[in-house]
């Protein structure tokens, strides 16, 4: 995708300098470039049109204006309300204030029991964390082997004193599509509160928060080519969450601090362009997909983790017994492919990924996980890169793994 | 975090991979639970170690510290292959970053391993000369 153009001397162009050298980026679930289109939005509210949407003068109200149409934009794009849409610093900002907030809230009820799974995000799962230590108590549901939800499990779980439910849309690291419509279904039966964390699924799966029954969502711009530093929490109308942010009367007093106006029109501009062309972006996602989930299963002893069919089309989640999944992407990275795993090196943690342990990955294996995830930037060519340089890869790993020889041989 | 262009270096290319089939030390530590299994095998000749090679499973530190440790002993005398120290090694290698420090562990236990390994072999009691290896270094490479 990269390599076909170089850094204009305007310096909005997004691809990089590569001296010639083929670059695939294959990470776009840990972030996207910000499109030509959504640049070209934002960059008039850096200089120009700077003014704080807050102030009464002109110069403040022609902030504001594009405000309140990027917030009519994003509802739109959710089947929300305006005033139902909240703007923030990003997806993990938006689940501590739903997640902490809906506690609170409900806590004084009485009502202080958790749902949520083994394997969220960690903006999730630390907030449940910290809540656990304030007295809450908190279920996680087991994701099985296809790193679904079973909704049935859900609904056993719930009792007189649940307070809320909190299941990711898609996951982040196997990209499978939680059956949502069914929670929200069961969350509105026995009146309890529903969030999700769509970070990873907002632009990619056609979302409905009304018909879905869901009562908060978080999502993040940079995932869908919006800026990082910029997000949204839908908290449908009729639901007060105490602040997370104190201070000024933004966002109707719901969430202090002067608007990030550029980002935030940003992030609409983004949105909008990924809903209107989603149909179009997930065929030709899912044909890559495809190809390689078929080329490296060809690879021995590999392994796709997570359900093949119920998962975004821009996700491929890998694990290859023998090999230790930080050489890989090392390996990859020699080879121009930026990719991620989700194995503990690359955190900085030496422990596995709890994703991939969630889905009953033995330690051993989960170190060996590669996940490519692509957005409509990238083209069949890249996937056929991948394929060419992949498997030569991790036969040269495993040849020098005392693991790889033990697996053969029948010792591990 | 990142890595040194010496790391890199060894990484992508690394030195004395491969197995020894005539070695007479062979030591083995980590475990795969943690992510990195270092497999290190010398051939002793006069109290030489004049070959040496290595098989790892782990990350690009565990896989730059196993080549560096082996090129560091390769022809050294014993005696002075069991002076070889973590810090040695991630001194060769321009530094680490500090939660891959128990990779260069692993790799100078490995070489003490090996070097046990051949003295018992031998029919010498390896534990006075080269002092108790954990081998089962679940702690070192979980932990440390």
């Amino acid at each position: 995708m990269f390599p076909r153009r170089k850094i204009t001397p305007k310096g909005t162009d997004i691809q990089m300098e590569t001296n010639g050298k083929r670059i695939v980026y294959a990470d776009n679930a840990a972030t996207t470039p910000v499109s030509p289109k959504v640049l070209d939005a934002m960059l008039p509210f850096f200089k120009e049109n700077f003014g704080n949407p807050s102030s009464l003068y002109s110069i403040g109200a022609a902030a504001k204006k594009p405000l309140e149409e990027a917030r009519d934009r994003v509802a739109a794009c959710l089947g929300a309300e305006p005033t139902e849409i909240y703007f923030t610093s990003g997806g993990s900002e938006s689940d501590n204030w739903a997640i902490k907030g809906a506690a609170h809230r409900m806590a004084k009820q009485g009502k202080t029991h958790i749902i949520t799974s083994k394997f969220e995000h960690h903006a999730v799962l630390h907030t449940c964390t910290a809540l656990e230590k304030e007295g809450f108590t908190v279920t996680y549901l087991d994701v099985h082997e296809n790193g679904i939800v079973v909704p049935e499990e859900l609904e056993a779980a719930i009792t007189d004193k649940t307070a809320l439910v909190t299941v990711m849309y898609a996951n982040n690291e196997i990209g499978t599509i939680q059956p949502i419509p069914e929670i929200g279904a069961i969350c509105k039966k026995h009146g309890v509160l529903f969030h999700t964390d769509a970070v990873q699924a907002v632009g990619n799966v056609p979302i409905d928060v009304k018909n879905e029954n869901i009562d908060m969502l978080s999502l993040s711009g940079h995932k869908f080519h919006a800026p990082k530093g910029v997000g949204a929490l839908y908290i449908r109308k009729g639901i007060t969450l105490p602040n997370l942010i104190d201070g000024g009367a933004q966002e109707r007093n719901r969430r202090a601090g002067t608007e990030n106006v550029a980002g935030i029109v940003g992030l609409s501009v983004a949105l909008e362009e990924a809903v209107r062309t989603m149909d179009e972006k997930n065929a030709k996602l899912r044909r890559m997909q495809t190809k390689l989930i078929d080329a490296i299963l060809k690879i021995d002893r590999s392994r796709l983790n997570g359900d093949r069919e119920k998962r975004l089309a821009g996700n491929i989640s890998f694990c290859f017994e023998g090999v230790e999944g930080e050489s890989l992407l090392l390996m990859l990275d020699l080879h121009g492919v930026s990719a991620s795993s989700g194995s503990a090196c690359t955190s900085g943690s030496l422990d596995p990924s709890h994703v991939l342990l969630a889905i009953g990955l033995k330690h051993e294996v989960a170190h060996g996980s590669l996940r490519l995830s692509f957005s409509d930037m990238n083209e069949e060519s890249d996937v056929d890169y991948i394929i060419e340089v992949l498997p030569p890869i991790v036969e040269r790993l495993r040849a020098m793994s005392p693991l790889w020889d033990a697996i053969i041989h029948g010792r591990a | 975090m990142a890595y040194s262009a010496k790391v890199m270096e060894h990484f992508a290319n690394p030195h004395n991979v491969g197995e020894l089939p005539d070695a007479n030390g062979v030591g083995e530590v980590g475990n795969p639970k943690c992510g990195d299994i270092m497999r290190m095998y010398i051939k002793v000749e006069n109290d030489r170690i004049v070959d040496v090679k290595f098989m790892t499973f782990g990350c690009g530190a565990a896989i730059a510290t196993s080549s560096m440790a082996t090129d560091l002993v390769k022809g050294k005398t014993i005696e002075e292959a069991l002076k070889l120290t973590n810090k040695a090694v991630m001194e060769a290698l321009d530094g680490l970053p500090p939660v891959k420090i128990h990779c260069s562990v692993l790799a100078e236990q490995a070489i003490k391993a090996a070097v046990s390994d051949y003295y018992r072999r031998i029919g010498i009691d390896p534990v006075p000369i080269v002092g108790e290896i954990r081998t089962d270094a679940d702690e070192l490479a979980c932990s440390i």
